[in-house]
């Protein structure tokens, strides 16, 4: 009896629901997180204030804290929606704090005299931002920003938790604990998606790495 | 605490190792602690007298039956029948260690031998027994379903697939979460947590619309509800709960299943103060013992 | 903030008014939220006084056992993060070192070793290291303390200690060449050049980011919540408590702040050593960049 072999189903249905956790907190935590850097820098002392209160509570706040206020604290709101919404929601919250961070400080290596041009030739702040500034910052921020979403692939375990099920550690608890197989080639085979997982982002992100570095 | 003399019987002969306590009229709560008891040598039961402390798994977040308290200790019917066996090889309440049980480990931290024994709403099945040796049952429990006070549309576990959109809440790796399965719709009306009181908690909140475990456990809960839950149909399934011990231990099997029925007012006595108290559930038999295999 | 305003203008009188007013703006929506969902709460009974007189009412009954498991909670939280920390340090120092100084072929083992741990999940490896020394049989009891912390530890140690190894490899790395090429020409050898020239100054340059990894440590410590391993951390207490007083929202609304507190003030010491430094520390340094930062479980 192999508990693997004989679940494979199970584990890739696993695989690609992380995939799918993985795939929407990737974007809404780009979004969401660029966002965020953007009220950081922005002229409005109340989006700044926001922006770091943001920062401030999401990073230093456990996972597993955003996640069950997003469970059990939002229904409270009269938010009713489904655990995989919600959980996806608490991962791309809690990513965002570190995209804002990598972005801030990305947009802070851009030398001062390339947003002092846009100012010259009269460009707002919004498309100082955006057409000059950012697409530098992006460029410096793209080591940071894949890491900080590797760590957020390998974070994606801890939604299961919440409800949500059936992603690759859920679908290994429920062999271990529901089916009473042995924990550790189960295991073994939870960390081999997951690896699979990190790895392949791990050499992507090396792959845009190099094309950026050839673009500067 | 008045000591009652326990004795050996017909030691190393048909019934070896099984001993009875004799007395049994003593109607405290306290779980009687028999110093003089004696027992053949190599036996789990000599070793733990002899070791004067055990180790015993249960829940740490079951009310009712084994739920850490304020006060740091666990409390509930399971952690006071563990005093009942404990007690009968001169183990005092204060030296047992306890050790957390969730269900998804319980068969796993006696294999290991991390616990001596497991009381934690254990339901005795074949898969388990696999894998573990059980003793009892010390208690029947059935599964049913708990639902919001204003669900009219589940009558029973026979309406939930007519209810597709309906959620249904139990606990990762628990017996009522495998046997809910074959009346959903689909698995995706199925919502799990590591515990119950979030099944609780989402149902209080709008995040699903059904809890499903044992009845005297959703007791409690519409108890302390207030009239927001209620329990609906009947139960579907037989849960005899069983005390997990060491594969193959029959000795110690039948030491237990002696133990509590020599001791069933302690038995009784426990179960009043603790899962007892909640309104609707009735005082149990204790049930005749399963023979040890 | 010199920074930062280099992209706008030093705002002229209408930007200033049009800054205010978006000020205004949105502390007004902020307001509006915030009182729809103070509404919202007290309409679900969420201010009851039963719900959090065991939290901030010293005469309630239950005050002084709540706070004193808190208490025994965040203590076991510490020890904890701190034991996994200080070990990491140790077991990081040895792996980064072994991976810069080894030759091709034995280096190998070392940074597969590393590549395994940085990429499974912190949870997967908790769990794993608990069963798989339970099963094997490795005996954690002459250590001090209960199994669940050690086995905690470890599984944090395995995942930190690779973190360090490449924190520590981008402090090397960050160093100008020329110190390792004067230690070798006035003639140390390769591993005098490491201990006695490159290493002390990249643990300076280290320091931040180390403190920074300790913040990651102490929130994974609340990991064993979702897992079911017996350590009553943190967040385990908070969950007792709310279980016996059925008040889960003020619970972890406490025990969340308590996190974010200790966690903040663990941040602003990182960037106040930083500053301290005097230079730029790893964390702007190198490809490796963020990794303190970014690997928030």
């Amino acid at each position: 009896m192999d508990p693997v072999l004989d679940n494979l189903d199970l584990y890739w249905d696993g695989f690609l629901r992380s995939l799918s956790i993985i795939g929407w907190s990737l974007v809404g935590s780009l979004l969401l997180g660029t966002l965020i850097a953007a009220f950081r820098v922005s002229p409005v002392a109340s989006l700044r204030a926001f922006g770091s209160a943001w920062v401030t509570v999401v990073r230093n706040c456990p996972l597993t804290i955003v996640l069950f206020f997003m469970a059990f604290g939002l229904p409270e709101l009269g938010i009713n929606t489904s655990f995989y919404v919600f959980g996806v929601g608490g991962l791309i919250i809690y990513t965002s704090a570190f995209v804002c961070e990598a972005i801030r400080s990305g947009i802070n290596s851009v030398s001062a005299g390339q947003a002092e041009a846009a100012r010259a030739i009269g460009l707002p702040f919004t498309q100082t931002l955006t057409q000059v500034v950012l697409p530098q910052a992006l460029r410096a921020t793209v080591p940071p920003l894949g890491s900080v979403q590797i760590a957020m692939f390998k974070n994606s375990a801890v939604v299961g938790a919440f409800g949500v099920g059936g992603d690759l550690w859920s679908a290994g608890r429920n062999l271990t604990s529901a089916q009473g197989y042995a924990y550790i080639p189960v295991l073994t085979g939870v960390a081999i998606g997951y690896l699979v997982i990190t790895l392949t982002g791990g050499a992507l992100l090396a792959v845009i790495e190099r094309k950026v570095a050839i673009a500067r | 605490m008045r000591l009652t003399k326990f004795t050996a019987a017909f030691a190393g002969v048909v019934l070896a190792g099984s001993l009875a306590a004799c007395g049994g009229d003593d109607s405290s709560s306290e779980p009687e602690v028999v110093t003089d008891a004696e027992f053949e040598a190599g036996t789990t039961m000599a070793e733990l007298k002899e070791a004067g402390t055990m180790t015993v798994g249960t829940k740490f977040d079951q009310p009712g039956f084994g739920l850490l308290g304020l006060e740091d200790t666990p409390e509930g019917f399971d952690v006071e029948v563990a005093k009942i066996i404990a007690g009968a090889m001169g183990i005092a309440p204060e030296d047992i260690e306890w050790k957390q049980a969730s269900s998804d480990i319980r068969e796993q931290v006696i294999e290991d031998g991390e616990v001596d024994m497991v009381v934690a709403t254990y339901t005795i099945n074949e898969e388990r027994a696999e894998r573990i040796t059980f003793a009892g049952p010390y208690y029947e429990a059935g599964q049913m379903l708990m639902v919001n006070a204003d669900n009219d549309s589940i009558e029973g576990p026979e309406d939930i697939a007519d209810n597709p959109d309906m959620k249904v809440c139990s606990v990762t790796g628990s017996t009522p979460s495998e046997q809910i399965r074959e009346y959903l719709a689909s698995d995706d009306q199925l919502v799990l947590f590591d515990i119950y009181d979030k099944c609780k908690d989402a149902l209080g909140n709008g995040q699903v619309d059904i809890v499903t475990t044992d009845n005297v456990i959703l007791l409690g809960y519409v108890d302390e509800s207030d009239g927001e839950f209620k329990l609906v149909g009947e139960q579907f399934t037989e849960e005899p709960y069983g005390i997990g011990i060491e594969k193959g231990d029959t000795e110690f099997c039948e030491f237990i299943n002696q133990t509590l029925q020599d001791n069933e007012e302690a038995y009784l006595a426990a179960w009043e103060s603790t899962a007892g108290e909640v309104e609707g559930t009735e005082t149990p038999e204790l049930p005749e013992p399963a023979p040890c295999a | 903030m010199s920074q930062t305003s280099v992209l706008y203008d030093a705002p002229g009188p209408r930007a200033v008014r049009r800054a205010r007013i978006g000020t205004a703006l949105a502390i007004l929506a902020f307001l509006g939220l915030a009182v729809l969902v103070v509404l919202r709460l007290a309409d679900r009974g969420q201010f009851d006084a039963e719900l959090w007189n065991p939290w901030i009412n010293p005469s309630d009954d239950t005050f002084s056992q709540v706070w004193e498991l808190v208490g025994k909670g965040l203590a076991a939280t510490l020890i904890a993060a701190s034991l996994a920390i200080v070990l990491s340090l140790v077991v990081g120092v040895l792996l980064g070192v072994a991976r810069m100084m080894l030759g091709r072929g034995l280096r190998v083992p070392v940074v597969a070793w590393i590549e395994l741990f940085r990429g499974l999940p912190v949870v997967v490896t908790i769990v794993f290291v608990w069963r798989a020394m339970v099963e094997i049989g490795i005996d954690v009891g002459p250590l001090p303390g209960e199994p669940a912390l050690w086995y905690l530890v470890i599984g944090l140690t395995l995942y930190n200690s690779v973190i360090i190894a490449e924190i520590l490899r981008a402090g090397v790395g960050s160093l100008p060449s020329g110190q390792r090429e004067a230690a070798l020409a006035v003639g140390l050898t390769n591993g005098q050049a490491m201990r006695s020239i490159l290493l002390p100054q990249a643990f300076r340059v280290m320091l931040p980011a180390l403190i920074s990894q300790l913040v990651v440590v102490l929130k994974d410590t609340s990991l064993v919540a979702v897992i079911g391993l017996g350590y009553l951390e943190l967040l385990r207490r908070g969950n007792q408590i709310s279980q016996n007083l059925d008040n889960p929202i003020q619970s972890l609304l406490i025990v969340g702040t308590i996190f974010i507190l200790i966690n903040y003030g663990l941040s602003k010491l990182a960037e106040y050593v930083e500053r301290r430094m005097g230079r730029a520390s790893v964390s702007s340094a190198g490809a490796d960049d963020q990794v303190p930062a970014g690997q928030g479980a």
